[in-house]
């Protein structure tokens, strides 16, 4: 394989995207947990939920700023490595990034401030809807962004007009069909990588509460663990299933639309009825054929088919140099279902404990949880190595192979430009992990929230009850503030 | 359309032009809005005290991020509907946009982990001052290729990887460090007070006297680049209707010294702005109707009719909303910066 511009552009394109797509998977999660903290203190008054705010916000700021920093750099590469995409592809999917831009990344950037720094400046209430604007800001990015990787991966309303793509209906463009799976399944994803996050860190704050010997004191600190371990254990045993669910409905969008792909997430050479489902395999693309098979007979036709004997296309159905690279497509499936059902596990668990009192108190599980703290980016990851990967030898799926994509750039400019990303990602990358820990370690702050804070004294609760307001103060803000 | 745009008429005619308009209105809303916080960038180092930095800091944080979205959206924009520009420019400026993008990073990343570093924060403070140097002078760079113009075939950048580095972009480069820096101490200047914003005052001189000479300079040099524009200022009747732009430059300039000499707040940060728009101004003078210099216009440029107005009916919509929703950041936090950090309302 030569180094050339073309191979160089990829590497830099899949290496600044994985590390891209870490941050947003988080925040899109964050945001809305945060909305749902500060929902909550507005709701009760209790303290708790402010003071997790306040942690959670610092985390949020940290992953955030990696992700605008990041993103900008997602935003030219189409122009500086991929100009053969863009101008193929740029009457269609320029309009649809551009729409990202001015709906969700204006919104987000404006009200960050006031969420990051606005506490002294702004009521309760509004610094409640610059959460809310926020959340929905990283929601609309989603969209978008999700819009136009689908419209590479199953392209609709258009057509091709002097060698370029043209659009014809807006509405096929942008609701292409792999569009709302993807969305569902991605959204999902995120909301189950910050509950895992979640989850996993404020376990590690009830297993070193109890290393210290205060498992029973009712600091604002251990109840803070307590409830966010409690709020996203809920969340992952309710929506883990939901994923698993929208994950099959996905797949079974790649049989209809990208069955090549679908052959090499299964391992599977030939096209057949009453498909095995494998397990695990070494496909040998040299000899056509896997090595060390195990497989449960059928359930792969049954699972993509609903029927025992379906028949599920295989990867000899097109020739070799049409097929994606099968080894990273068919492990990284197989790690992020793995994930999944790991997901699904820890979501039971947590209710069988919950049903016995007892969740907050198994060490067995807590420490299950600190371990489980990752494993939503490594399945977001996956997942997006499986879809990418899997796409390949195509950038748009079908109409535009990606060696034909690439800018008439030189191999050492592009060289050039790929260790600078490596250098500085690795760099800023060690260092954003380095503030995090440090944020964690030292856990939400005891005195973060004022005396004057405490339900007691604090009679104004601006949600429930609007008689309660007390005359010549506005917004519900609290006197210490 | 000027002799540029034959045989096109309704839509097709239109389009682009109201295109270029709101993509000029994206790139001038950054280079004001980023402008001035790369400027506070640039005057980092040199303001020695550390509460000074946590000022300066402090004054751009809640909206740093707002005003590197303009960015964003002219990249976008020009993807969005002048995407075979963006398929030239972005190769052709391979390397000043890629230096400009990591320097973008370092600085960014600078605001958050600045406020959670204890012994690493001098770190922080160089990763912001040079960040914000660098990823200004690349743009002067991306700036003063632009105006060289461009090596096309088809639809291909044809140049070479190095066509970028010449004198003149050097010199452009330099001219926008000192204009940022002219912005950002303005701007620090009106949004301090004490110590800091005489000593504001005092860069702002020197970073008016530095952003003068480079568009005088950038002015004269641009004649013998060999491209046509001196024929577009200097013929009759045009020069007649562009003359008051290099005069107006002239007042504006004098303004802002007068101004900060009469310890004015807002005034030489207001009319910094105005000698930035009144550049953009000549700038496009010299290179309508070319998006690509010389020689791929607007209407070259341009997307399919369909492709431009599905991107016009959202953004009327939504780009009001934004100016709305931004002046309304702005607002909230308006007024001086507290002398100390702990007042700030930092999360």
């Amino acid at each position: 394989m030569e180094l050339d511009a073309f191979i160089l552009s990829r590497i830099q394109f899949a290496f600044t995207v994985a590390f891209h797509i870490i941050f947003p998977a988080f925040t899109i999660g964050l945001a809305s947990w945060l909305a749902a903290l500060e929902f909550r203190w507005l709701r009760t008054g209790n303290p708790v939920f402010k003071n997790l705010y306040k942690f959670w916000v610092k985390v949020f700021a940290v992953s955030f700023g990696l992700g605008v920093v990041s993103g900008i750099v997602m935003s030219y590469q189409f122009g500086t490595n991929w100009s053969g995409f863009s101008d193929f592809t740029g009457n269609v999917l320029g309009p649809v990034i551009a729409y990202e831009v001015v709906t969700a990344f204006f919104l987000e950037a404006a009200f960050l401030g006031i969420m990051l720094f606005g506490w002294n400046k702004v009521g309760d209430r509004l610094h409640f809807f610059a959460t809310c604007m926020v959340a929905i800001g990283t929601l609309l990015s989603a969209f978008w962004i999700l819009s136009a990787n689908s419209w590479m991966q199953t392209p609709a309303g258009f057509e091709i007009q002097n060698g370029v793509a043209v659009p014809t209906n807006w509405f096929e463009v942008v609701f292409n069909p792999s569009f709302p799976n993807r969305f569902a399944h991605m959204v999902m994803a995120c909301y189950l990588t910050t509950a895992f996050a979640v989850a996993g860190m404020s376990a590690y704050m009830l297993l070193r509460g109890r290393r210290r010997g205060r498992e029973t004191g009712h600091t604002l600190r251990m109840e803070g663990a307590r409830r966010s371990l409690s709020m996203a254990t809920a969340f992952a045993a309710i929506f883990a299933p939901v994923q698993i669910f929208l994950g099959d409905l996905h797949g079974l969008n790649v049989l209809a639309y990208q069955p090549t792909k679908l052959a090499a997430m299964e391992g599977n050479w030939e096209t057949q009825a009453g498909a095995p489902l494998l397990l695990f395999a070494i496909p040998d693309e040299e000899a056509e054929e896997n090595r060390f098979e195990i497989g449960i007979p059928k359930l792969g036709s049954l699972i993509l088919t609903h029927e025992l004997d379906g028949v599920v296309p295989g990867l000899k159905e097109v020739p070799a140099e049409m097929r994606p690279p099968i080894w990273p497509v068919f492990y990284s499936f197989r790690v992020m279902v793995a994930i999944g059902f790991l997901m699904l596990a820890v979501g039971a668990w947590s209710i069988w404990l919950r049903l016995r009192g007892r969740l907050y108190d198994s060490p067995a599980f807590l420490w299950t949880c600190v371990a489980m703290l990752p494993s939503g980016f490594v399945a977001v990851l996956t997942g997006w190595f499986t879809a990418e990967i899997g796409r390949q030898p195509y950038v748009v799926y079908g109409l535009l192979r990606t060696v034909d994509a690439v800018s008439p750039v030189t191999a050492g400019a592009v060289a050039a430009s790929l260790a600078a990303f490596v250098v500085v990602y690795a760099i800023i990358f060690t260092a954003g992990t380095y503030y995090l820990f440090k944020l964690l370690r030292r856990g939400p702050d005891e005195h973060e929230v004022m005396p004057g804070q405490t339900p007691a004294e604090r009679p104004k609760r601006p949600f429930s009850a609007a008689e309660e307001r007390l005359p010549g103060r506005e917004g519900g803000r609290a006197p210490a503030e | 359309m000027f002799g540029y745009a034959e045989g096109l008429e309704g839509l097709a005619l239109w389009l682009p032009l109201i295109w270029a308009g709101l993509i000029s209105l994206a790139v001038v809303m950054y280079v004001i809005m980023d402008g001035f916080d790369l400027g506070v960038g640039i005057l980092f180092r040199p303001a020695q005290r550390e509460n000074w930095r946590d000022r300066m800091m402090i004054s751009v944080a809640p909206i740093w991020d707002g005003n590197e979205t303009w960015l964003i959206l002219g990249g976008g924009g020009l993807f969005a509907v002048f995407h075979l520009a963006y398929a030239l420019l972005m190769p052709a400026l391979y390397i000043p946009i890629i230096v400009m993008l990591l320097a973008l990073i370092f600085r960014g990343v600078a605001f958050e982990f600045r406020f959670k570093a204890d012994s690493s924060k001098f770190l922080w403070d160089n990763a912001f001052h040079y960040g914000s140097l660098v990823a200004t002078f690349a743009q002067g760079v991306v700036l003063g290729t632009f105006v060289q113009g461009f090596t096309v075939v088809g639809r291909e950048f044809a140049g070479g990887t190095f066509d970028w580095a010449t004198p003149f972009a050097m010199m452009t480069g330099v001219g926008l460090v000192a204009g940022y820096g002219l912005l950002g101490a303005t701007w620090v200047v009106m949004k301090t007070t004490g110590e800091l914003e005489m000593w504001a005052r005092r860069k702002a001189y020197r970073y008016l006297i530095g952003a003068i000479v480079a568009m005088a300079v950038v002015s004269i040099w641009v004649p013998f680049l060999g491209i046509e524009i001196e024929a577009r200022w200097f013929s009759t009747p045009n020069i007649y209707y562009l003359a008051p732009i290099p005069l107006l430059t002239a007042l504006v300039a004098f303004g802002i010294w007068r101004t900060l000499e009469n310890e004015r707040q807002y005034w030489p940060f207001v009319l910094s702005i105005c000698l930035f728009l009144l550049g953009f101004l000549g700038l496009g003078v010299s290179l309508f109707p070319y998006i690509v210099p010389p020689s791929v216009t607007i209407w070259e440029a341009a997307n399919t009719v369909n492709s431009q107005l599905f991107a016009l009916v959202g953004f009327s919509i939504v780009i009001p909303i934004i100016f709305g929703y931004t002046i309304y950041v702005y607002w909230v936090f308006r007024g001086k910066v507290p002398e100390t950090l702990e007042d700030s309302g930092y999360h």
